[in-house]
């Protein structure tokens, strides 16, 4: 097949991301072209405000260098406007005559910003702030002149300030509107960005229409309004608002209307002509910020490709200032109106604002300035849509007022200093998280993740991270939504159509899977194998076969894997009670076997540390002779049943909480799960089993249990919800392993029960597990199902010579 | 002086998996592949030392299991953004058998 040829018009930032996801999925199919009118080639436009404001340079912002563009083959013209286009014969032609033809052609030539048509609006001095030209001009006009007026109080505007000022310049910012950014903020939230501005030096003059800009041998001097009021100006900002720019296209005869029309995969009138970006209006929409662009660019490039998935349904966006110490975030319907209802937190002396904005039980808007810790997790409850009403107490102190661990409980990532550490696991500092930001040009969180490791491991820090990525990159940052985020790069599917599609055709093994939803990779990855293996075994049980080669080390080998390579041994101890036996057989295999560290863990039984594998399978067949079993404290499956004395021996134990703790882990043992799982039983109230933060705990009491569930004793401390009372062992059993059953079937891997019940709610798990008895019975009984003659994996490893030759190392005869 | 020694039969290597070689020179995980291709690198990963191994065999790479840095099995490199490699050893199947170059 001869290659065919792309042209892309506008070397700008929705343009190249397009190639660079045509790129990724399709590296061969085209010769690309890219004509672009700036002599630059692509950079973040994003950061000309911190370029502006000194804090970086034009060669810290260059995105796509032109060794990039060379090393993909692509032609570059650089300083070239495209002037015409040729439709019938399929060329595009610039103003040097530069020409080029094409198969598929895309427009990207972003906007244009408008300039007010008052008189005086062409003199020297009298500037847009849209490119590296026109900041050029604002850095040479502040060496030397002394009076600057920004006309325009929005995002751009005060972003031009701010650095007009930053730059010693005495700045003021001209308004139409009673208060600033008032397609962003509302009037309490506008006011108290002003002051905070007026703080920093600025000057502003609200309300005001400029009539004309007045001139001096050509060159601007000041600015006069309607009132009759003028004010001195050596330079002038027009930052009034963009227009796309679809001069070329409309010569060209496509059909535009405000911008370039297109439908949801980005294709124009023209089928061969594509366009995304600023340019383009798509159901009646043109967005101004890079987030939504990025989306329109993904979905461009897999039509251009010919996969012909994905369309682009329009995008909810929100607002962030890029003006260092300010922190103010907006998304959605922040203004309220009619059916809707406000929740306000308003601290004048602290400096902080909230509102949120719901509709029914939504969350439909969102304002927020002083502290913006929690703009993210708004913002993305207001994408899902979700229903909130049983947060809606707690909703205005945001996600964290419980505190997360591993970076001082710091929630603000403003006010953190550059070297404050930001991810614990790593040791990840906020300076190198911004450094690697803006060098490398990362826009999600999954490339700060890869580049700096923040929030790789535990994750307690994504919303720090989520945060500093919001500072630097304003409203470019976006969340994806969280449910249907892909399960990883080997797929555009998420976890919940894979579940789904598992179910509905019955697929039995992981090349199926790969097969029916065309995977990108011949076998997947480590974090797509371990979660498809789990979804079909669950899913299917005794009828997909485990794949061992697809679980993480430590459930293929029945250990934890230690920093050196050894492992660990954690026999069961059901409910936490031990026998003398047992604990001569656990002292014999640790002096037999030389193992050098015996601990009591966290969960009430004993761990054997620092284990040669090759002595797994002989540690294994001594502990089985004692009758002793895996206690899975490696597996995303049953952990723990914590019990307390109780009424056995306890002067206050109402319920024989030892008893029913032994009853339960026989009834879950080698039950998997997407996470791992721990219950505890306590005997009264005193609850000395912690049973307030496992997955599920129970508490005796004289009429009976208390049963909770969801709560979560690690990164994040969460509490347990209850469920429901119930009256004897039996209803225990049975709703404690309906609700387990219920997480095992709906639960996505790697989420925990207080994840999962988060995104479900809790009124679903009680509809299903408490209201319906019916359902109820039937979750029961397939968790029962599932967990029939399961056999001791210990036992069945030390047993079968040929599972045991994987342990061992193969030794060689080396040459002499 | 080098010479091919023989380690295994092919199908005592798992699928997708591997074994690990004992030798003067260290632990050598010998990998087999999806496609039933074989590969030999010194089990240690050039982060912190993990057993590469024990990893999580795909395509023609394995994820380390300590901290999950992906690194290249025909090269010993460590996928982008990480940067580390670890040597290589020569292995061929012949008839079932797998050797070693050592
Ligand atoms: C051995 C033990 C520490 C101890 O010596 O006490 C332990 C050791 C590990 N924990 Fe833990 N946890 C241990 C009790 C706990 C507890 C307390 C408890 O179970 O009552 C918690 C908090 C309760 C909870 O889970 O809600 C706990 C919360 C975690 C977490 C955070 C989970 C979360 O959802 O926030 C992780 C990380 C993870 O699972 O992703 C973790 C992960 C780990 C891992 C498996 C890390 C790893 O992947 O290698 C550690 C393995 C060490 C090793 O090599 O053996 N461990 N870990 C405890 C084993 C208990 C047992 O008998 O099975
Ligand atoms: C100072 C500033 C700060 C910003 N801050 C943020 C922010 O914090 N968050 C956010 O999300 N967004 C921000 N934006 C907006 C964001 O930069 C734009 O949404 C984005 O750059 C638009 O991308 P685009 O590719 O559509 O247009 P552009 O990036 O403008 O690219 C279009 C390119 O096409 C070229 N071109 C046009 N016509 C032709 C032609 N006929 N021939 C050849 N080339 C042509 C232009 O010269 C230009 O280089 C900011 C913008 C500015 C100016
Ligand atoms: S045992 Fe748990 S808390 Fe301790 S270092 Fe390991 S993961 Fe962290
Ligand atoms: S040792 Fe391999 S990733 Fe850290």
């Amino acid at each position: 097949m001869s290659t065919l040829k792309l042209v892309v018009v506008g070397n700008g930032m929705a343009g190249m991301r397009t190639v660079e996801e045509l790129l990724k999925i399709a590296p061969d199919m085209y010769h690309i072209t890219v004509f672009g009118a700036e002599p630059h080639p692509n950079y973040n436009r994003i950061l000309l405000s911190p370029v502006l404001a000194g804090e970086q340079t034009v060669d810290d912002i260059i995105l796509n260098r032109r060794e990039w563009y060379a090393e993909h083959g692509i032609t570059l013209h650089t300083g070239s406007k495209v002037t015409r286009i040729d439709r019938a014969r399929r060329r595009v032609i610039a103003e040097d005559g530069t020409e080029a033809e094409y198969d598929r052609l895309l427009l990207a030539t972003g906007a244009t910003p408008v300039i007010l048509p008052v008189p005086g609006n062409d003199l020297a001095g009298v500037t847009c702030f849209r490119d590296i030209q026109d900041v050029e001009t604002m850095v040479r006009y502040s060496a030397e002149r002394r009076h600057a007026v920004v006309i325009g109080g929005g995002l751009l505007g005060l972003e031009a300030a701010n650095g007009l000022r930053l730059r010693g310049m005495d700045v003021t910012v001209v308004h139409k509107h009673p208060w600033l950014m008032e397609k962003q903020l509302d009037a309490v939230a506008g006011r108290m960005l002003q002051q905070s501005l007026e703080n920093k030096g600025l000057k502003f003059l609200l309300e005001k229409d400029t009539e004309q800009l007045v001139g001096e041998a050509g060159h601007v001097r000041a600015v006069r309004f309607k009132d009759g009021q003028q004010v001195p100006a050596d330079l002038v900002v027009m930052a009034v608002g963009i227009r796309p720019n679809t001069a070329l296209a409309e010569a060209a005869g496509i059909h535009c209307n405000r911008g370039i029309v297109v439908n949801d995969t980005l294709q124009t009138f023209d089928p061969r002509i594509y366009a995304v970006g600023e340019c383009v209006v798509h159901r009646g929409i043109s967005y101004g910020l890079v987030a939504p662009l990025f989306e329109q660019a993904k979905v461009c490039a897999t039509h251009l490709a010919n996969f012909g998935i994905g369309r682009y349904a329009g995008s909810v966006t929100s607002t962030k200032l890029k003006v260092t110490g300010i922190d103010l975030f907006s998304a959605g319907n922040f203004m309220g109106g009619e059916h809707t209802d406000e929740i306000v937190l308003h601290d004048k002396v602290g400096g902080v604002y909230k509102k949120l904005v719901l509709e029914g039980d939504r969350l439909v808007g969102v304002c927020l300035f002083g502290d913006t810790a929690d703009g993210a997790w708004y913002f993305q409850m207001l994408k899902d849509g979700k229903d909130v009403h049983e947060i809606r107490d707690t909703l205005m102190f945001g996600q964290n007022h419980l505190g997360d661990t591993g970076h001082k409980g710091q929630t603000q990532a403003a006010a953190m200093a550059d070297e404050a550490e930001v991810c614990g696991c790593n040791g990840v500092c906020k300076g190198s998280i911004v450094k690697a930001i803006k060098e490398q040009g990362l826009f999600t969180l999954e490339d700060v993740r890869k580049h700096t490791k923040a929030s790789a491991s535990c994750g307690s820090c994504t919303g720090l991270v989520e945060q500093i990525l919001a500072s630097c990159i304003g409203g470019a940052y976006q969340p994806a939504d969280s449910r249907d985020k892909p399960m990883c790069g080997c797929t555009d599917h998420s976890h919940g159509t894979v579940r789904q599609a598992i179910r509905e055709h019955k697929l039995l093994t992981i090349p199926d899977v790969i097969r029916l939803l065309q995977w990108r990779t011949p076998n997947g990855c480590a974090s797509c194998r371990p979660a498809l293996n789990y979804y079909l075994i669950s899913t299917w049980p005794h009828e997909a076969q485990d794949d061992p080669q697809s679980r993480f080390i430590n459930e293929r080998a029945h250990a934890n894997i230690q920093k050196d390579g050894s492992y660990s041994v954690v026999p069961r101890m059901w409910g936490g009670i031990t026998t003398p036996q047992a604990l001569r057989a656990i002292a014999d295999v640790a002096e037999k076997y030389r193992i050098p560290t015996v601990k009591v863990t966290g969960g009430q039984r004993i761990d054997l540390l620092g284990v040669k594998k090759e002595d797994l399978p002989d540690i294994w067949s001594d502990l089985a002779a004692a009758g002793m079993v895996s206690g899975h404290a490696y597996g995303k499956s049953l952990r723990t049943v914590k019990t307390c004395v109780g009424a056995e021996y306890c002067r206050f134990g109402t319920q024989l909480s030892m008893a029913l703790g032994v009853k339960l882990e026989k009834m879950l043992f080698g039950m998997w799960a997407p996470h791992k799982v721990k219950l505890a039983v306590s005997g009264c109230p005193r609850n000395c089993a912690e049973a307030g933060i496992k997955d599920v705990g129970v508490i005796g009491l004289e009429s009976g249990y208390e049963l909770y569930v969801a709560g979560n004793g690690g990164i994040k401390t969460e509490v347990a919800q209850f469920l429901c009372k119930v009256a004897t062992d039996a209803e225990v059993m049975e709703y404690s392993a309906a609700f387990l059953q219920l997480y095992r079937e709906e639960g996505w891997y790697l989420e925990r029960t207080v994840h999962f019940v988060r995104r479900v709610g809790l009124d679903y798990v009680k509809a299903r597990v408490v209201d319906d008895a019916a359902s109820r019975k039937a979750l029961y009984e397939r968790l029962l199902y599932a967990l029939q003659g399961y056999q001791d994996p210990w036992a069945e490893l030390a047993r079968d010579p040929r599972k045991r030759r994987e342990f061992q190392l193969i030794p060689v005869e080396e040459p002499a | 002086m080098t010479a091919w020694v023989k380690i295994a039969l092919l199908e005592d290597i798992p699928r997708l998996g591997a074994r690990v070689v004992k030798s003067a020179r260290g632990n050598i995980a010998v990998f087999r592949t999806g496609e039933d291709q074989v590969y030999a690198l010194h089990d240690r990963c050039p982060h912190k030392g993990g057993p590469l191994s024990q990893g999580i065999v795909h395509g023609a790479w394995v994820t380390c299991p300590l901290h999950g840095w992906t690194i290249g099995l025909p090269d010993g490199c460590a996928m982008a953004p990480d940067q580390g490699r670890t040597s290589c050893f020569e292995v061929k199947v012949e008839d079932g058998l797998v050797w070693l170059k050592l």
